[in-house]
This record gives C-alpha cells, sequence and structure tokens, in this order.
C-alpha cells in the first residue's frame, strides 16, 4: 500500500494516444491554415483561416492553464480557511498545478505569436491605425498595447509558476523531516499561510481581473464588463474542481489515497454544485447589467452571441447549451446528497462541466475572431486532446514522483476523521 | 399528542466518548432506544443510532419550486394582463428583470418552509411541553432512553448499562407526546395534573 503509485498501462496509451492526436491536429491545422502567412486583410474579424487556428489555440492554451492553475488556488484558500479536510487528497491538486509551467509556456508563446506577429483579426487593438482613430481603443491604449501584454502576461504566469512552486517545495518538505511536533507544526502552518495568502493574493490581481482582461476580453475591445473576469475565474474553478475530482477518482480506482472516502468526495461535489450557481450568477448578472440599464453601445457582445429577433446567428445554439450544460445539469443532477457522494455520479459529471466550460470559453473567443465562420471541428477538438494529454502526462509524472499521501501533514488526522 | 405513556429505563452518561459504545452495544443487545438527549450537537450520533436521514432537504426543494412558481407566475399575471406598464421600452413579459426576484422568493419560500418544518419535526412551539428525561441533559449529561416492551426486564436493563458505564439509571414511565402547557409555571409532573 505504502509503494510509490506507478501508472497503469492503459493511462499511459491514453496519454500518448491523445498527445499524438493533438500533435497531428496542429500538423493539419498548420498544413492547412497558413497559421504563419500575413494577415490576409487589415482590420477586425476579416475572416481568413489562419485565423480560425489562432482563436482556438488561444482559447485551449487560455482555458487549460486556467484550469491547472485553479487546482493550486483551490489548496490555497482552503489553507488559509485553515481546512484540513483537503490534506487526505492534497497531492492531487498539487500534481494538477505542476502541470501550471508546461502550460504557462505554451500558452506564452502563443499569445506572444498573435499579439507579435500583428494578428488584428484575433486583437484588434493591435491596429495602430484603426486605435489612431477610434476613440475608446485610443483611450484604453495604455493598457491594451504589445509591451504592456508581454510584460504582465510574463509576470502572470510566472508568478503562478515559482508561488505554486513554493507551495508544493513546502508540501513535499514535510515527507522527509518526519513526524511534526505540536511547535514545529505552528510554525510549518503559519509559514504555509503566508505562502498560501500571497498566492491568492496573486490569484486575484491576475486570474480575477487583469489576465482575461488582456486574453479574452481584449477580443471585444471596445466592449467592457465588469463581471468578466469572474466569470472567467468561476469557469476555470469549476472545471478545476472537477479535474481534482476526476483525478481523485481515478486514484482511489486504482486502491489508492487510502484516507480519502466519501466524505471527501461529497465536499469536492460541494464545490462542484456551488461554483457551478456562482457562475450561472455572474452568467446571467453580465446580461442583466446591461441589458436593465439600457446600454445599446454594450449589447454589441451579446449580439454576436445569440443574434438579433429573425436572424440567430451560429453561436446561438452554443450560447444557451452553455447554460444547460453549466447550470441545469449541475443544479438539478448535483443537488442530491446521494449523487455528490457517488463516484460514479460525480465523475460523470466532472467530464460534463470540464466539457461544458470548455465550450463556455469557445463562445467566448469564437465569436469576436472568426465571427460567422464558426465550426466544431476535429480540429477543435483535437487541439484540447492535446492539452488533455498534456495535463494527464504531467500529473501522471508527479504522481508516480512522490508520495500520494502527505503523511506528515499536521491536519491529516483532521482530514482522516473528517465527516460531513 | 398521540404519544401515550410509556415505560423507560433512562440512563445518563458523563462522557461523549463512553456514549458512544454504549449506544452501539445497545442496540447490538436488540434494546430500542427512543432517543439520546445530548447538551451540544454530537457528530455521527445520529448515524449511530440509526436514525433514517432526514427528509427536510426534499421538503426544502419543495417549497423552493413553489416559491420559483409563486413568483413566475404572480409576475407574469401583474406584467402582462392585470397592469402592464411600459417600463424603458422592455417588453411586458420581462423575464430577466423578474430573475433576482423569483431567486429571492425561492430562497424566502425555502428558507421559512424549512424552518417550520423543522420545529414540527422537533415539536417545538411556545407552549409545547414534552416529558424531560433528566434536567441535566440541557447542561453536561448525555441522557439515553431506553423504550420498555412487554418483554423487556427492567432490571436485565439496568445492569447492562451500568456495565456499559452509566452514571445515574432510573426507571420512568413518561408521556411520549406533547402536549399545550407553560414552562414558566411551577411544573407540574404530567401524570400528576391527569392522575395517573
Amino acid at each position: 500500500m505504502n509503494s510509490q503509485f506507478e501508472l497503469p498501462g492503459s493511462y499511459k496509451k491514453w496519454t500518448v494516444g491523445l498527445i499524438v492526436a493533438g500533435l497531428l491536429a496542429l500538423i493539419y491545422g498548420i498544413v492547412m491554415f497558413h497559421p504563419f502567412a500575413p494577415v490576409a486583410h487589415e482590420g477586425h474579424g476579416e475572416f481568413s483561416s489562419s485565423t480560425r487556428f489562432w482563436a482556438v489555440l488561444l482559447q485551449n492554451s487560455v482555458y487549460w492553464l486556467l484550469v491547472v492553475n485553479a487546482a493550486m488556488f483551490f489548496i490555497c484558500v482552503t489553507t488559509m480557511a485553515m481546512g484540513g479536510w483537503q490534506v487526505a487528497l492534497r497531492r492531487v491538486p498539487e500534481a494538477i498545478s505542476s502541470v501550471v509551467p508546461i502550460l504557462g509556456i505554451i500558452t506564452f508563446l502563443v499569445l506572444m505569436t498573435i499579439v507579435w506577429t500583428g494578428r488584428t483579426d484575433i486583437y484588434h487593438w493591435l491596429d495602430k491605425s484603426a486605435v489612431a482613430h477610434d476613440k475608446i481603443l485610443n483611450g484604453k491604449s495604455g493598457f491594451l498595447n504589445p509591451t504592456f501584454y508581454t510584460i504582465w502576461s510574463a509576470i502572470c504566469i510566472v508568478m503562478w509558476w515559482l508561488l505554486g512552486r513554493k507551495m508544493r517545495t513546502l508540501s513535499l518538505e514535510t515527507d522527509k523531516n518526519g513526524q511534526m511536533d505540536y511547535e514545529t507544526g505552528k510554525k510549518w502552518i503559519w509559514k504555509n499561510t503566508v505562502w498560501a495568502s500571497l498566492y491568492t493574493v496573486f490569484f486575484g490581481l491576475s486570474v480575477a481581473s487583469t489576465a482575461p482582461w488582456l486574453w479574452l476580453m481584449s477580443i471585444d475591445a471596445h466592449w467592457y464588463s465588469t463581471m468578466y473576469s469572474w466569470y472567467t475565474f468561476a469557469s476555470s474553478f469549476v472545471s478545476g474542481m472537477s479535474l481534482i475530482a476526476l483525478f481523485v477518482i481515478f486514484l482511489k480506482n486504482r486502491g489508492r489515497l487510502e484516507y480519502v472516502t466519501e466524505e471527501h468526495l461529497h465536499d469536492v461535489g460541494k464545490f462542484m454544485f456551488a461554483f457551478s450557481v456562482f457562475w450561472t450568477y455572474l452568467w446571467f448578472s453580465q446580461y442583466m447589467l446591461i441589458w436593465y440599464s439600457n446600454q445599446p453601445e454594450e449589447t454589441k457582445y451579446f449580439i454576436e452571441r445569440i443574434g438579433t429577433a429573425g436572424n440567430p446567428g451560429p453561436y446561438k445554439g452554443i450560447f444557451f447549451f452553455n447554460l444547460i450544460v453549466n447550470f441545469l445539469c449541475p443544479l438539478l443532477i448535483l443537488m442530491k446528497r446521494g449523487v455528490k457522494r457517488n463516484w460514479t455520479m460525480v465523475s460523470v459529471m466532472a467530464v460534463l462541466i470540464i466539457f461544458g466550460h470548455w465550450i463556455d470559453f469557445y463562445q467566448m473567443v469564437m465569436p469576436g475572431t472568426v465571427k460567422q465562420h464558426a465550426e466544431m471541428m476535429p480540429f477543435e477538438f483535437g487541439i484540447a486532446a492535446l492539452f488533455i494529454g498534456l495535463i494527464m502526462w504531467g500529473v501522471g509524472k508527479y504522481l508516480t514522483k512522490h508520495p500520494l499521501v502527505a503523511k506528515n501533514h499536521p491536519f491529516l488526522k483532521e482530514s482522516i476523521i473528517h465527516h460531513t | 399528542m398521540a404519544g401515550g405513556i410509556k415505560k423507560f429505563v433512562v440512563g445518563s452518561f458523563s462522557d461523549e466518548a463512553v456514549l458512544f459504545p454504549a449506544v452501539k452495544n445497545v442496540r447490538k443487545a436488540g434494546y430500542k432506544i427512543h432517543d439520546v438527549y445530548t447538551p451540544f450537537p454530537v457528530h455521527g450520533l445520529d448515524h449511530a443510532i440509526g436514525l433514517r436521514e432526514t427528509s427536510l432537504h426534499t421538503a426544502g426543494f419543495i417549497y423552493a419550486i413553489t416559491g420559483t412558481t409563486t413568483a413566475l407566475s404572480f409576475m407574469s399575471w401583474v406584467f402582462t394582463k392585470d397592469w402592464p406598464l411600459n417600463i424603458g421600452g422592455k417588453p411586458h413579459f420581462a423575464l430577466p428583470a423578474w430573475i433576482p426576484i423569483t431567486f429571492e422568493l425561492t430562497v424566502l419560500f425555502s428558507a421559512v418552509g424549512m424552518v417550520l418544518t423543522f420545529c414540527y419535526l422537533c415539536q417545538l412551539s411556545p407552549f409545547v411541553k414534552k416529558h424531560h428525561f433528566h434536567p441535566r441533559a440541557t447542561d453536561d449529561l448525555f441522557v439515553m432512553a431506553i423504550e420498555c416492551t412487554d418483554k423487556t426486564n427492567d432490571a436485565e436493563v439496568q445492569s447492562f448499562l451500568e456495565k456499559a458505564g452509566a452514571k445515574e439509571i432510573n426507571i420512568q414511565v413518561a408521556e411520549t407526546g406533547w402536549w399545550i402547557g407553560r414552562y414558566d409555571r411551577e411544573q407540574k409532573l404530567y401524570r400528576e395534573e391527569k392522575g395517573y
């Protein structure tokens, strides 16, 4: 039971399979969509097939990066709340967050290519002549310019990586140093809490505000919403919780994580339920604030998505499908106590939620970039498979390298006897 | 009110750690636990006594659905049939504007309904009185009441409880239901009041 965890053959096969499928999709995209050809038409929304290539990469890299990053956020907030229950499964979110540097580098490369090759079809604000004649964009140019974009993106990714690594090191140190006595334990908890709060503060400055503004909201550069970053955060956090649940259930099925019981699953399920509702609150509020306060200039964002009366547009289906998958299903299915304590049901719901929020990011990115030419083809899913494969690879590597239970964590006993 | 007079063997425990194995043993021996009274909510005790899962949340769900329906049907009747007003040029059936109110009524119905149901299930209300097996159950004692049936041997239960670690053991004949009365007046035993 205490031997080091080894990945089963099927896991490795799936990892390699997904990465190969993803690489094939990527090669297909490079061959078919000419991503490095110069932008054909100057101007936002002028469609060329390379737009689709970069829009899909942008959607997937940002989505999966925020999802794996949310795992570390989960550790940090529960640490700050002195929550002991998560200790039994703590190594799982740690493993997920260890993928942040890999996905961070990929995301950074994608963002930099988009910005520095002047892809005005993705970010309208890159078009200098348009910005000069545009009062709104000119006013935002202090924030929306390539230099600031580059510096702030780099700071965000590096800080998530470094602060996350510090949290993981602190946790791994406890394995070597043996059982802690009261004083050492107290000191360790204090140190852990301080680093967790630093991470959370930076998380608030990046994921919960500036990063989504820069990376996603600036696609619709004229439009803004104060709800947008929270909405993105809720999306990524609920998917992160679902990813944690999936890996916990996977390890439990392999007979590992001996201290994790239905009680822990119940609490993870509660997070999935609660943040699905929280996401809906923001989804709705963003719409309602614009609708109720009569701001016709802000309706642009929703006209792109749901169209106008008699002219629905290609995204209407996805827009409402999004609400069904991410709100109605979690609300009605995860509401019952028995479902949150059922391993099969939680894994089904976790897959559904991760897929649902991938769709959510799809409809955040696509209407402003590829406009009417949206296609949900193997290429889109192939790129998603590439990222899933990378996450599986990174998480698998961490899980096989380190003990699965933080056995010297001062709160471990609290987690073992945890009872909801 | 419908409880009827029953006979109980009552054991008082001073410690939670003694109570849990005692509950287990009493159930294993086949005695019928009427209830366990504790000074504070004890985690996992409901499970140990073998109480069924509460259906309070199902009731809550039904109240919530009632709230949603009430809010939506009332507002749509008012704004489309009874008194249509042009508000900012918006359609009369302005669903987004009603969502917050619908949400509030859902929560309100659910919360108030659940509190009332909870009080009903626990028989909590002003002037409703129930028999107290031990006054210190609200202070520092964990009180277990075992119901006697025709076949129960009182002496056997008493010695069983003693072995299980009970500090105080006695036999009480008490009304199990509730009755209307007042706590601020001097209490008379129900039996004396009714002349049993």
